[in-house]
């Protein structure tokens, strides 16, 4: 079985709804706290969403030098499965572990709704069993979600096909559409829309399933 | 020595700056023309020790660039407080 770990940072507070989800899909999940230095014997890694160390400073700025992050570094150069959720997205990017940076919206307007999501690429560890060109009902709840980077790296990351998701109609003024990106083996990805937050038709929509199902089919196989 | 040092952090030319178009597009209603290109930013202070100016400056830099801001959208310039 998976056994995923779940980083908790002071301040996040969607640690449950991804341990649940990926619970649902047949893994298991434990809490990791940040202040750990290791994240050994784990197959894959969440950074779930919230504000974690309050997002002072900027979203994920103190975060990433929480003493987990090196660890995940490690892992995650180690070709180890990372997912990076909304403020775990925002975390990686700060990190170094994926190009661009998250912005404050366009419109300086917290978003809370649901979007339709495009798969743009297969490659990556969230979407490996997800279809080229699917749509996905996925909800956004963020206040700096806008996805920004040089041109250098938006052509790097447009002839790597490391853009791993594209809203349909764009909710917060990101690059060319871009919800969600991976680095260039595909095995780290980050996205701002909330999966976990799509598991059940009753709450929605189960779209987030193919997503996290594709991210823990991928944490057994390096297994 | 300590020395008092402000650290500015602004969005680099060429990042849109939501905050600044704001900004400047309330502007004309409080009757206030002929502000353009307003760009937000944050002001940090500090005190750092170090054996000279320069040595404090140069701290103040490297700790603006790791930290304060994330060079993939911002700039940073760490100056002396003209206050001490």
């Amino acid at each position: 079985m998976s056994r995923i770990g779940v980083v908790v940072f002071p301040g996040s507070n969607c640690e449950y709804d991804a341990a649940s989800a990926v619970t649902q899909l047949g893994a298991t999940a434990e809490f990791v706290w940040h202040g750990q230095d290791n994240v050994d014997g784990f197959d894959g890694i969440i950074l779930p969403g919230g504000f974690a160390h309050g997002d002072y400073l900027r979203p994920g700025a103190l975060a990433r030098f929480s003493p987990v992050m090196n660890a995940v570094a490690n892992f995650a150069n180690a070709g180890g499965a990372v997912l990076g959720i909304c403020n775990g997205f925002q975390v990686l990017t700060e990190a170094g572990l994926l190009p661009g940076a998250l912005q404050k919206n366009r419109g300086l307007t917290f978003l809370c709704h649901p979007t339709t999501l495009i798969v743009e690429s297969t490659r990556s560890v969230l979407t490996l069993k997800a279809t080229k060109g699917q749509a996905l009902s996925i909800p956004i709840n963020h206040f700096s979600g806008s996805y920004t980077c040089d041109d250098k790296s938006y052509e790097e990351l447009v002839a790597n096909d490391q853009i791993v998701l594209r809203y349909k109609e764009n909710p917060n003024g990101s690059r060319d559409d871009i919800a969600g990106v991976s680095n260039l083996a595909g095995n780290v990805v980050g996205l701002m829309p909330h999966p976990e937050r799509a598991m059940s038709l009753l709450l929605g929509s189960a779209d987030g399933q193919v997503l996290l199902s594709s991210f823990v089919s991928k944490t057994l196989s390096v297994r | 020595m300590k020395y008092a040092i402000i650290v500015d952090v602004t969005l680099r030319q060429g990042i849109s700056d939501p905050e600044g178009a704001t900004i400047e597009r309330a502007l004309p209603a409080l009757g206030f023309t002929g502000v353009s290109d307003v760009r937000a930013g944050k002001s940090f202070r500090l005190n750092v020790e170090a054996d000279n100016e320069a040595g404090a400056l140069e701290k103040a830099t490297a700790l603006a660039q790791r930290l304060l801001s994330n060079p993939v959208i911002e700039d940073s310039r760490a100056r002396l407080s003209a206050e001490g």
